[in-house]
């Protein structure tokens, strides 16, 4: 198979039934050992979180790195970071298919698959964060004996909610994406039980005229109601900040600031998924370089926008004169955590600027590499915010800092380890590109050729 | 756990109504009440390994006098240290001792407290204190110890006691002392010795050299415009520091008059931090600035040399301050200083008409003042000439802490039967053929005087936890007198002057807590100049010492090492250094910037004969060339428990480089680095106040000029509404507190009562070098100016109780509210740890449980005991903090509904208010405008901490006010540069 033409989106050689052959084949087989290989490796690293889940339920949080001045870590610098990078799939499912960005189709799939494993994992954090996670069911507003509610002007409630609701519509959004092709592996599937359970899922679906009516509907309504959600949830993490009057945390700024950084963080994890999935798979005729191309330009379009949220919040800083703002903004730059600040700006507002290169934009090796700093620099930028801010707060005298411990850096590891075990083990079950939207893309293109 | 300890847990802690205690104020009322269980458990084992008649245990079938479940019950008694009584109150709860405070009509403490009285009880319950008789190490019986006893009593009577020697702390106690001179009596040849690290030595020989006789000093500081202190520290230090507070901030509020302070120091101490003026020189220099002074007052003594011009113009204005005020002056020598400064300040005291005015001469509270390094010394030789037949040491650990140079535990070696008395099995017990346990305290009779003179007895609060003999057990055994309790001892003491134990005197003595008309008669001595002269002449230090001069001081807490194992005063932070649970060279930042080293690195100090290895500190404030390291560290203790000792590992022993010539500092010495750290645990890393002025100052000058209000944040205006402060409801009291920072002396008192009051729990070196220390009122301390010769300020940090408090609305469970008493309240049972509160809180005083803190607590049984009923235990994953001692309000509120009547002012009195020995904290109704609180916060010099966030706190401050002499204005405030972390 010849490499498509450069800005292609589908290498139009296809024909529809060898297309889904190609994407089918990656579910339903092809070598096992690289597979097996890889899903014993993040399986492994997903043990080493649940070790460190299990040392925080049993010890306590106190084996994380926290303090008094330093009261929410690693944990919280996860949350936010793990949330952000669900942020593209659900950006590229609802927003882009709404606005008929026909390109989406050949990564929507997985970029889904990836908001529901990162916002899954990013919703374990808050609990794994909480000092008697035994009762982090308190944030539910149920029906208690002693009639306790939520309390509800802490910003963590909101949180409790949006992530919830989050989870709650994309995983319902990604499968009503994926029902016409769960069709598609019942009808390829040869064991019995294999059929039987696609056959289950996609809910009885034929293909026929109506389904496909009724399906883009429910298609559209569903990607409608993930639409705010792409705002809302990161948002309202925001606030959790936002809200208190911890100099670094207080900043009306925050919900717009955080919205770009995790469409940026987002679309750094979906490239740094992609680049390796795409040449694994072979899949390079249906995810080009084009794709990559333009999911870099987002990322750059997004990594602007935080830059710019740089500028205006030392602005804001300075023009608002307060001193304990002031001091905060400088003991960034120049106090213990300087190495974050230096850090984040540098990967942030620098190496993003990469991507204004066309060369590097479509070159997947570099991309990837790119791809991966930008994560670790959105990482940082979260730590920078979470930690640096209370560490000097208003009473010099209760200044400490605070750093992680091997628990913190392990459970870090770990939580990456499970995400890309779920990747693996889904790669096995579920095409990793959505075989009729490429289709339908393959025959936008030939009608269009 | 033996079925004894079983027993013993389930509280049969109390003493029967057999034993004629008087408590404070007798209840009114008896209710019925269940038998405890365990009982009879109890009976058996208490009986066969305690000396108490089996009739004086009463099962708890009737309940006993006095004791209302639920109901605190108050005891007057003393507790001793280094020989002087301190009179405390003692609240137990059925039966167990759960908080130790001072007693009001007691001199030595009049109410308040210091941390180390608070920790007593901690001493009383500490795991680590050994539980039973050793034998050759070996597990024995009392009886067994008696037998020996009399089987060693037979042999001595046969030589008259030749060869017996009686080690004891500095006696005060009249009836010890009594007991003491009976047994010399009957053992003619048997010789008694003192030893305590700490004594007051110089005090004693400086009196002899100005009086020819020994003489206490008691001050009227609340008498004096001016004082000076020679080194040393007088809020911190000595029998009568407590007094001296009480006194010395009587005269520190802002106004015409107000007391002015010189200090002279060569290691900072809470004295140099209140002072108006601190000089900082190391110790041997004090004697020159000491002459000098003399010499500006006219007294013909040594001439002074190598004066700096800085010290000159010091010394010349403070003694212009001094001439001025003639009969209202006083001049203090410290302990650290050589016999001749103390008989110098006697002299100049006497020139400057001190005597019978701002201090008197009294008659000393010691049985047998005498140095005790001479005491000590001659017993020390006689050990080694082999003279000595049987050594009994009681309460004491010399093996550990005597001067190395007299190699007391070769010693020890050569006497062939050594009897260690003491509440540890520590480095003498394990060098002793017998090593008995000593009752604490607060589980003995006895008495004891104050440090001037008043006596006080001692009533236990408890049945001896362990297998133990009180402190008057020994000799009464080698007399033959034994078995009788301690109690007979002392009451036969006193059968004479109280009558007998039915007697009215005795009961109102045991009731108040001291025995009244037993202080010291003053005396009318007149100081002798040329043996001042001469004693002046022989003392090194008018010549320049050769540098650097290593200095020793106890420990801050730990004291000589006495309370090396006790948890609470391990973790109290020392109020200048901030540290826990370790010792360090303390240096001074210039002198740790020429060597090029900075905070844990490890120093070898070697003097020749021995060598140590210890973390340095860099201190603003301590003289350059010099080091300080604490005393009391280091110390050996084979736990009485499971497991190690508290003590194991903590610190780094001293006592080593001290020698008898050297007892508090000394020169020829090495410092090097070695080239490793030793991480240190402080609970405070940032020292300097950042231009956010949370302690506001101002000079007496500003506030007489009419400026007389506290230097107040900007204004900053909003356009918002004023978010609704919460109502002051009409029915319910508001509550508040004041904290008077020119008061406060930084001494930890109030962190060591709250910590006893509300259950803290101690986490550990690690958890405070994590930053995690529980303490839920902090002292925060600040350093302004110089850093070689900071000012020195403290602030105690409790929870503000914020009326907008910004902690109450991001607690996504509602875990912290606001009641209906202005109280920021926390819910622990609704806490599920978000820590979301104490991000958002400003001040920082909200304490988290990281992990279970109070595991060791639960493994160690004894250490459920001291738990203060009324408060909860938090467990892990929870948020707490200072709750303005929401069990007393609640007692007062329960109390006044009884009765029928609002709370009144007064009725409720914090934990930490009530240790404050300067008054420095008022709490109370802030709703009520006659309040002594609400009168504090009209103060003009009054102002909130941070109240530009408008947190609107309930806890408020006053301005700290200096009182400089205007020909000294030092305009040195430059930033002091201790910063880091």
């Amino acid at each position: 198979m010849a490499e498509p033409q450069r800005d292609a989106l589908i290498d139009t050689a296809f024909g529809y039934a060898s297309l889904g052959e190609r994407i089918a084949a990656t579910v339903l087989s092809g070598s096992r050992t690289g597979w097996l290989l890889l899903l014993a490796g993040f399986t492994t690293l997903s043990l080493l979180f649940l070790y460190t889940i299990m040392l925080v339920f049993t010890v306590g949080v106190g084996v994380l790195g926290l303090n008094i001045p330093v009261a929410w870590g690693f944990p919280i610098v996860n949350v936010v970071w793990w949330l952000g990078i669900g942020h593209a799939g659900t950006l590229i499912s609802a927003i882009l298919v709404q606005l008929r960005q026909d390109w989406r189709n050949s990564v929507n799939r997985f970029a889904e698959a990836m908001t529901i494993f990162a916002a899954g994992i990013a919703g374990l954090f808050p609990v794994l964060h909480l000092g008697r996670p035994w009762f982090a069911y308190w944030l539910v507003p149920y029906p208690a004996t002693m009639e306790i509610w939520p309390q509800w002007r802490s910003p963590l409630v909101w949180d409790f909610f949006a992530i919830a609701t989050y989870i709650t519509v994309s995983v319902l959004f990604w499968y009503t994406g994926l029902v016409p092709d769960l069709a598609t592996m019942r009808d390829r599937a040869k064991p019995r039980w294999a059929k039987r359970i696609y056959g289950v899922l996609c809910l009885g679906w034929r293909g026929a005229h109506s389904h496909w009516r009724r399906f883009r509907t429910a298609y559209l309504v569903m990607a409608a109601l993930a639409t705010p959600l792409v705002v809302s949830v990161h948002s309202v993490i925001a606030l959790d900040f936002a809200t208190t009057i911890v100099p670094g945390y207080h900043s009306e700024m925050f919900p717009p600031y955080f919205v770009a950084g995790a469409i940026f963080s987002g679309f750094a994890m979906v490239l740094t998924i992609t680049i390796p999935l795409r040449r694994w798979l072979r899949l390079e005729a249906v995810i080009t370089t084009r794709h990559l191309d333009i999911m870099a330009k987002t990322m750059l379009a997004a990594g602007l926008v935080v830059v710019y949220a740089y500028l205006v919040e030392h602005f804001v800083i300075w023009y608002v004169g307060d001193e304990y703002e002031r001091y905060m903004a400088l003991n960034r730059i120049l106090g213990p955590y300087a190495c974050a600040w230096w850090g984040t700006m540098a990967i942030n507002a620098g190496v993003t600027q990469l991507l204004w290169s066309k060369r590097i934009r479509t070159s997947p090796a570099i991309l990837f590499c790119v791809a991966i700093v930008l994560n670790v620099g959105m990482w940082l930028e979260r730590y920078l915010i979470v930690l640096s801010s209370p560490h000097r707060g208003y009473l010099p005298a209760a200044w400490d800092t605070e750093s992680g411990t091997m628990i913190d850096w392990l459970m870090l590891l770990g939580s990456l380890g499970l995400f890309f075990a779920l990747l693996t083990l889904l790669l096995r079950w579920i095409p990793a590109v959505s075989i009729y939207e490429v289709k339908e893309l393959l025959h936008e293109r030939r009608e269009e050729g | 756990m033996t079925d004894t300890n079983e027993g013993k847990r389930r509280g049969e802690l109390w003493r029967g109504t057999t034993t004629p205690r008087a408590p404070l104020a007798p209840p009114t009322d008896r209710r019925t009440f269940l038998k405890l269980a365990g009982w009879s458990a109890l009976a058996g084992g208490a009986a066969a390994c305690t000396p108490r008649s089996p009739e004086e245990l009463v099962p708890y079938v009737d309940m006993p006098e006095h004791v209302v479940p639920g109901r605190p019950t108050y005891y007057a008694t003393t507790l001793l240290r280094e020989g002087y009584g301190y009179g405390a109150i003692v609240e137990t709860r059925e039966g167990r001792p759960i908080k130790i405070d001072g007693n009001p009509g007691h001199p030595a403490t009049l109410g308040a407290s210091d941390a180390v009285l608070q920790a007593e009880l901690m001493q009383l319950y500490d795991p680590d204190r050994s539980r039973t008789p050793l034998h050759d190490g070996t597990p024995r019986s009392l009886d067994a110890l008696a037998a020996d006893l009399a089987t060693l009593r037979e042999r001595l009577l046969k030589s008259g006691g030749r060869g017996l020697r009686v080690l004891t702390p500095p006696v005060t106690s009249p009836t010890q002392a009594a007991r003491l001179g009976a047994l010399l009596d009957s053992f003619p040849e048997a010789r008694w010795h003192q030893w305590h690290a700490l004594a007051r030595d110089a005090a004693i020989t400086g009196s002899r050299i100005a009086f020819g006789r020994a003489v206490d000093i008691t001050t009227r500081m609340d008498r004096a415009d001016v004082i000076v202190q020679l080194d040393g520290d007088f809020l911190a230090e000595g029998p009568a520091h407590l007094a001296h507070a009480a006194d010395f901030s009587s005269r520190r509020r802002p106004g015409p008059g107000m007391l002015r302070l010189w200090v002279m120091e060569s290691t900072p101490g809470l004295a140099g931090a209140a002072a108006d003026h601190t000089l900082v020189v190391p110790q041997p220099r004090v004697v020159r600035l000491a002459l000098a002074l003399a010499a500006e007052l006219g007294l013909a003594v040594p001439a002074a040399e190598g004066l700096s011009p800085r010290e000159r113009r010091w010394v010349a204005a403070c003694a212009r301050d001094l001439a001025e005020h003639r009969g209202r002056a006083l001049v203090l020598a410290g302990d650290p200083q050589p016999p001749a400064v103390h008989a110098l300040a006697h002299w100049l005291n006497a020139a400057l008409d001190a005597p019978g005015r701002t201090l008197e001469w009294r008659d000393p509270a010691l049985a047998r003042p005498e140095p005790v390094i001479e005491s000590l010394t001659a017993l020390a030789e006689d050990m080694h000439r082999g003279e000595v037949d049987a050594l009994v040491v009681i309460d004491g650990d010399p093996a550990y802490d005597a001067p190395a140079d007299l190699r007391f535990a070769e010693g020890l070696e050569r006497v062939s039967t050594v009897i260690h008395h003491g509440l540890y099995v520590d480095a003498t017990a394990r060098r002793a053929d017998w090593h008995v346990p000593l009752a604490h305290d607060l589980e003995s009779w006895g008495d004891a005087r104050a440090f001037d003179g008043s006596v006080s007895l001692q009533q236990p609060l408890v049945e001896p936890l362990h297998a133990s003999l009180p402190r008057l057990a020994l000799p009464e055994m080698l007399m033959g007198r034994w078995p009788r309790s301690d109690r007979e001892v002392v009451a036969a003491h006193w059968e004479a002057r109280l009558g007998g134990e039915s007697a009215e005197p005795w009961k109102a003595a045991l009731r108040a807590g001291i025995v009244a008309g037993t202080a010291s008669s003053s005396v009318d001595v007149v100081p002798r100049p040329s043996a001042i002269r001469d004693a002046l002449a022989e003392t090194p230090g008018n010549a320049d010492a050769p540098a650097p001069v290593l200095q020793f001081r106890a420990d801050p807490h730990v004291s000589d090492g006495r309370y090396a194992s006790n948890a609470w005063l391990q973790e109290l932070p020392r109020p200048l250094t901030k540290l826990t649970w370790d010792n360090a060279l303390l240096i001074s930042p210039a002198m740790a910037e020429r060597m090029g080293i900075g905070d844990e690195e490890v120093l070898r100090v070697s003097t020749g004969q021995a060598t140590i290895e210890a973390p340095a500190w860099v201190l603003p404030g301590m003289p350059d060339e010099a080091l300080t390291i604490w005393l009391g560290h280091g110390r050996a203790i084979r736990s009485g428990g499971e497991g190690d000792s508290l003590a194991d590992g903590v610190g780094v022993d001293a006592y080593p480089l001290r020698t008898t010539g050297a007892l508090f500092a000394r020169t020829g010495i090495d410092v090097e680095p070695v080239g490793r750290r030793y991480a240190l645990a402080a609970t405070q890393h940032h020292h300097r106040m950042e231009g956010r002025e949370p302690v506001r100052r101002m000079t007496l000058a500003e506030v007489l000029d009419g400026r007389d209000h506290a230097p107040q944040g900007d204004e900053h205006p909003s356009l918002y509404p004023e978010p609704v402060p919460a109502p002051f409801d009409v029915d319910a009291p508001q509550w508040g507190m004041a904290v008077d920072l020119n008061a406060c002396t930084g001494c930890m008192a109030c962190t060591a009562a709250c910590q006893a009051e509300n259950n803290i729990p101690v986490v550990g070196k690690r958890q405070v070098r994590a930053g995690r220390e529980m303490h839920w009122i902090r002292v925060d301390r600040y350093y302004e100016g110089d850093a070689d010769a900071p000012r020195t300020l403290f602030q105690p940090v409790p929870c503000q109780h914020c009326e907008n408090a910004p902690c109450e609305y991001v607690c996504p469970t509602g875990a912290t509210q606001h009641d209906s008493e202005g109280l920021n309240v926390m819910v622990y049972n609704r806490c599920i740890g978000t820590r979301d509160c104490s991000q958002n809180c400003p001040y920082k005083v909200r304490r988290f449980n990281f992990v279970e803190y109070n595991y060791g607590a639960q493994e160690a049984e004894l250490l459920s005991a001291l738990r203060n009923p009324d408060v909860t235990v938090r467990s892990r994953g929870v948020m707490e903090k200072c709750t303005y001692c929401i069990q007393r309000i609640s007692r007062a509120r329960r109390q006044a509904k009884i009765e029928d009547r609002p709370i009144a002012d007064g009725d409720v009195v914090t934990a930490c208010q009530q240790a404050c020995p300067t008054g420095a904290i008022v709490f109370g109704d802030v709703s009520d405008p006659e309040s002594a609180v609400s009168r504090a916060k009209n103060h003009p010099l009054d102002y909130a901490l941070l109240a530009e966030l408008n947190t609107r706190p309930r806890t408020t401050y006053r301005a700290r006010v200096r009182n400089p002499h205007p020909d000294l204005e030092e305009n040195d405030s430059s930033g002091g540069d201790k910063a880091h972390g």
